[in-house]
């Protein structure tokens, strides 16, 4: 559903568009062999070209196109066989060159599109208008001296993919998603680690609003972006924004604006008279852009199984539900695991261990699915225990605790804590009468139709049994025998 | 020992070879006539001492049987060139103190090939001008003098310094570059050889750029076959340049076979323009009956797009320009004047930093790539420009190579050309349209003006087809027979 603003004239509709600028997988950078890693010591990965020394020229790094294709085809979007890399230019100091190479008329992709995946379960499909290679600048340092800036180039030159929607969102909730799941799209394709906190990702959000069934508003943009719960707020107090000027009689003036998570407001920073005016055209040192389709086919052969697709086969195939599958696929990672867990098992019984038990114990300690001391193969190892009646559900998690603090394999822990299951009769048996002999007015009370009273029984040789009674041979002896 | 100086390279190389002289003495003999040189401030930085320790290398190299094929040669080099450990100024303040930590690969073939660096010389600011005016460092003066008339000339520019080194014999070659005619010009008012290769034939690697499109280093030198040796080491593929073309170098020498029979040349009638002097008209006359004695077939052209070439050119070089020369911030090298902000410190530092010509060119290019201009200025020149290489391609159909005057005129006085920068322009206007093609050109000396002056005659070529421009050039030198040589006032 779409957020509607109830204002005194009416309901108000918000548009949302944005423009993701996703730092490309790379060992080095756009058009120079400088190392694009992130991290480094201020100003040691800078070339002559980064730092735009006299004479220097770039050239295109193969690898940043690969991505840019691989991108685009997982955004099922139109590769372009021909695209142009053009200067942006403007005087900046972390902007060696006083232009960013970038491409604007035409880029490497085109039309492309996007299922996002919304709370309910729905899906909605965001189109995706371009994607294009483009250089990053460098960066300012305000804080490290009193009256001077520093400027680190280390960011100068890295490679970008400016991917763009269209105005097509109607809520925060959607737009969150829309990132979310280009993020997960880009880290399945291994194009982009979808870092926002280093800035491997961050997003211009252009905002509007209109009565339902009106032509688009005027838009106003807040750039950079770097967290998805800002980009909501962002967007939930400009729209009002918007609103209290329309509906106060003014009108909304096309902007630039800035976002200040700690104020939670929205500030102008150039207006559409103070734009620069960029003076595009055609980088007279790159030759126009152009591969054929066996480059693309090539590229088309390395892609992974997206998260739709992956998704859509562990319903279809493992029987699980929108919900569970959806979890499960956000990250490559996790699908992984689960598959490994998965494979000749019980799928939803895997898929409920890995969403519940390791999902909460990973959130419990703060771990990533990388750092979990309880590989697939350990997790695959407990669930065989308890399908062949080894351990009980409630004894294997406190075995999955254990293994989760020590990193030992479910087998040896159930050994050593002597957790197997009892299923032998005569013990049980033997178990059950002393309960029934230590609790005669509380099997009086049963007998008089106390039914409820069961659990207690079972409770009981539950605990003499120190719960390795098997639960199902317990009923079958102890419901005959309070029943006499 | 006759006076090493007045060898050609051709004949230098041989000498070297035969053991004749080293080449610590032919550096030496070149050294001191590059300081006598001085009242014709050719160079902006001499490096002598360098040149030196490179001959003494060079020699051991001889010794040693490593010869390259520019073994022990001393040249001058446009101080447009990156040179590793030299300031390297493109002839502009905004350059103070900036020494590069890398070699431009031309430069770097050329050391490569045994070369020795004489020092850096002179050109128009950035490589903008046709007269050698606009250098913060200075007026480059032209070794050749009017008849009985003192007056200092312009020696052409922007590659005026190479020009005057290599006419003056303070250098037995130099690197140019060439954008809309900034080797064929000066190469024709000083009376040497100066050679625009197809562009994308030498890296611009490590060349300061002016108009990236256009920008071509090429050689100066006084023979066509000292030019076809020099481009021959200068030239091949860099893959740092997106635009140098992977094509083999051919041996430009063994082009000069002095046989041209059969050759087709075209003749093209756009380039009689309105007051183009009789004397040019007629040396252009000479070079068409030498040809055709020569075995040449003449055949009358169409270039009809040429006058919109100049137009054209002065939107796109500026345009270019505007953007490559935003570098120049103050920022990270090279002059920076404080200001209040950051701002203006671009302005004090750019104000400052920049000549009168640069600021005209980069406020034009500016305002060609403007919102709401783009279209009326620069993308109609890029049209303009298809436009004109397609008129080449066409007549390169029916034609091998193309025979102009190179310009309108022989050298003139300082100052004379006025205030008007048009009529500066006009001085390419028969270089430009080439450079607009991409195409190979040179300009050989073939005679003298009324007023001893001498005048060059420019050929042109198909892509990459420098070995027939040679090969024509060739002959064309051998007809014209240019033997005059500037008087050697300068060593006063």
């Amino acid at each position: 559903m779409g957020m509607i603003i109830q204002g005194a004239t009416g309901d108000w509709e918000v548009v949302i568009g944005l423009e993701v600028h996703a730092q490309v997988t790379t060992k080095s950078k756009l058009f120079s062999g400088a190392s694009a890693e992130y991290g480094a010591d201020p100003n040691s990965q800078v070339s002559f070209v980064d730092a735009a020394m006299p004479g220097m020229l770039p050239v295109i790094n193969e690898m940043a196109v690969e991505q840019a294709v691989r991108t685009g085809l997982g955004l099922n979007a139109k590769i372009n066989k021909f695209s142009v890399f053009d200067r942006k230019n403007y005087f900046y100091a972390d902007l060696p060159q006083g232009y960013q190479i970038s491409q604007f008329l035409q880029p490497i992709v085109g039309e492309g599109k996007i299922i996002i995946d919304l709370k309910d379960g729905e899906t909605r499909e965001i189109g995706i208008t371009r994607l294009h290679l483009e250089q990053d600048a460098g960066k300012s340092l305000h804080d490290q001296h009193p009256s001077q800036t520093f400027v680190d180039l280390n960011r100068s030159g890295v490679p970008l993919m400016e991917i763009v929607s269209e105005p097509d969102m109607r809520s925060p909730e959607e737009a969150a998603a829309y990132v979310k799941k280009l993020r997960s799209i880009v880290r399945y394709l291994g194009t982009c680690d979808g870092n926002m906190e280093e800035g491997s990702m961050r997003a211009d959000v252009n905002v509007s609003v209109r009565k339902p069934g009106d032509a688009y508003g005027t838009r106003c943009e807040m750039k950079n972006i770097n967290s998805v719960r800002f980009m909501q707020q962002a967007i939930i107090y400009e729209a009002n924004r918007q609103v209290d000027i329309l509906e106060a009689g003014g009108t909304v003036d096309q902007e630039t604006r800035l976002y200040d998570p700690d104020k939670g407001e929205t500030r102008s920073m150039r207006s559409k008279e103070e734009a620069h005016d960029y003076r595009y055209f055609p980088d007279p040192d790159l030759l126009p852009l152009e591969f054929d389709d066996a480059f693309i086919k090539r590229i088309s052969e390395t892609l992974p199984e997206l998260p739709d697709d992956k998704k859509a086969r562990f319903i279809s195939e493992l029987g699980l539900s929108a919900y569970d599958a959806g979890v499960l696929v956000t990250e490559k990672e996790v699908a992984d695991y689960f598959e490994a867990v998965a494979e000749g098992r019980d799928a939803k019984l895997a898929a409920n261990w890995v969403i519940g038990e390791l999902f909460g114990n990973l959130n419990r300690t703060g771990k990533d699915l990388s750092e979990s001391p309880v590989g697939a193969n350990a997790l695959g190892e407990l669930i065989d225990l308890i399908k062949d009646g080894t351990i009980s559900n409630r004894i294997a998690k406190e075995v999955f605790e254990e293994m989760f603090d020590t990193g030992k394999a479910a087998g040896d822990i159930v050994e050593e804590k002597g957790l197997k299951q009892v299923s032998d009769t005569g013990a049980i048996e033997a178990a059950i009468d002393a309960v029934i002999a230590a609790n005669p007015d509380k099997v009086a009370e049963y007998r008089d139709g106390k039914d409820k009273l069961f659990g207690f029984f079972m409770g009981q040789v539950m605990k003499a049994t120190q719960g390795k009674a098997n639960p199902g041979v317990v009923t079958q002896i102890l419901k005959p025998k309070l029943d006499q | 020992m006759s006076d090493l100086t007045k060898l050609t390279i051709a004949a230098a190389r041989d000498g070297l070879a035969k053991g004749d002289f080293s080449s610590r003495e032919l550096t030496a003999a070149h050294i001191t006539a590059m300081t006598a040189s001085k009242p014709l401030n050719a160079y902006i930085t001499e490096t002598p001492e360098q040149a030196v320790d490179a001959a003494t290398a060079s020699d051991a190299r001889r010794a040693k049987g490593e010869a390259g094929k520019l073994e022990g040669i001393p040249l001058a080099i446009k101080d447009l060139f990156c040179t590793k450990g030299v300031l390297t100024t493109a002839a502009s303040h905004i350059l103070d103190g900036f020494t590069p930590h890398y070699e431009s690969t031309v430069t770097a073939n050329l050391w490569g090939a045994g070369a020795v660096m004489l020092g850096k010389v002179n050109l128009d600011e950035f490589a903008m001008g046709s007269s050698n005016e606009t250098s913060y460092y200075g007026n480059v003066v032209n070794p050749w003098r009017r008849d009985g008339d003192d007056t200092a000339l312009v020696p052409g520019g922007s590659s005026g310094g190479s020009a005057s080194a290599v006419a003056s014999f303070s250098a037995m070659g130099a690197t140019g570059t060439d954008t809309g005619g900034s080797i064929r010009q000066p190469a024709s008012f000083t009376g040497i050889v100066g050679m625009k290769p197809t562009y994308g034939r030498c890296s611009r690697w490590g060349v300061v750029a002016f108009a990236s499109s256009l920008d071509q280093p090429g050689p100066m030198a006084r023979t066509v076959r000292d030019t076809a040796i020099m481009l021959e080491s200068m030239a091949g593929f860099d893959a740092k340049d997106s635009t140098s073309v992977n094509m083999p170098v051919p041996n430009f020498e063994d082009a000069l076979t002095g046989d041209i029979k059969g050759l087709r040349i075209g003749i093209p009638k756009e380039y009689r323009i309105d007051g183009l002097s009789d004397e040019i008209d007629a040396l252009w006359q000479k070079g068409i009956d030498w040809l055709k004695d020569a075995g040449a077939e003449i055949v009358d052209i169409s270039l009809p797009h040429t006058k919109y070439a100049l137009p054209a050119y002065y939107i796109i070089a500026p345009a270019e320009a505007s953007s490559n020369l935003a570098r120049y911030d103050g920022v990270r090298f090279g002059l920076r004047v404080e200001g209040k902000d950051l701002n203006d410190m671009y302005a004090s530092t750019r104000a400052e930093g920049f000549g009168d010509e640069v600021k005209r060119r980069l406020l034009i290019g500016t305002y060609a790539l403007s919102a709401g201009y783009y279209d009326a200025y620069y993308l109609k020149a890029q049209k303009v420009r298809a436009r004109i290489a397609e008129d080449f391609k066409q007549a390169y159909l029916s034609v091998d190579a193309i025979l102009t005057p190179t310009a309108p005129s022989a050298a003139f006085g300082f100052g004379e050309k006025g205030d008007d920068p048009l009529e500066m322009y006009l001085n390419d206007v028969f270089t430009v349209p080439a450079s607009l093609a991409g195409l190979p050109g040179i300009s050989v000396p073939a005679g003298l003006s009324k007023e001893s002056l001498p005048l060059g005659l420019q050929l042109l070529g198909k892509p990459f087809d420098e070995e027939t421009v040679f090969r024509v050039a060739g002959v064309l030198e051998e007809a014209a027979g240019f033997t005059a040589k500037p008087t050697d006032w300068w060593r006063g």
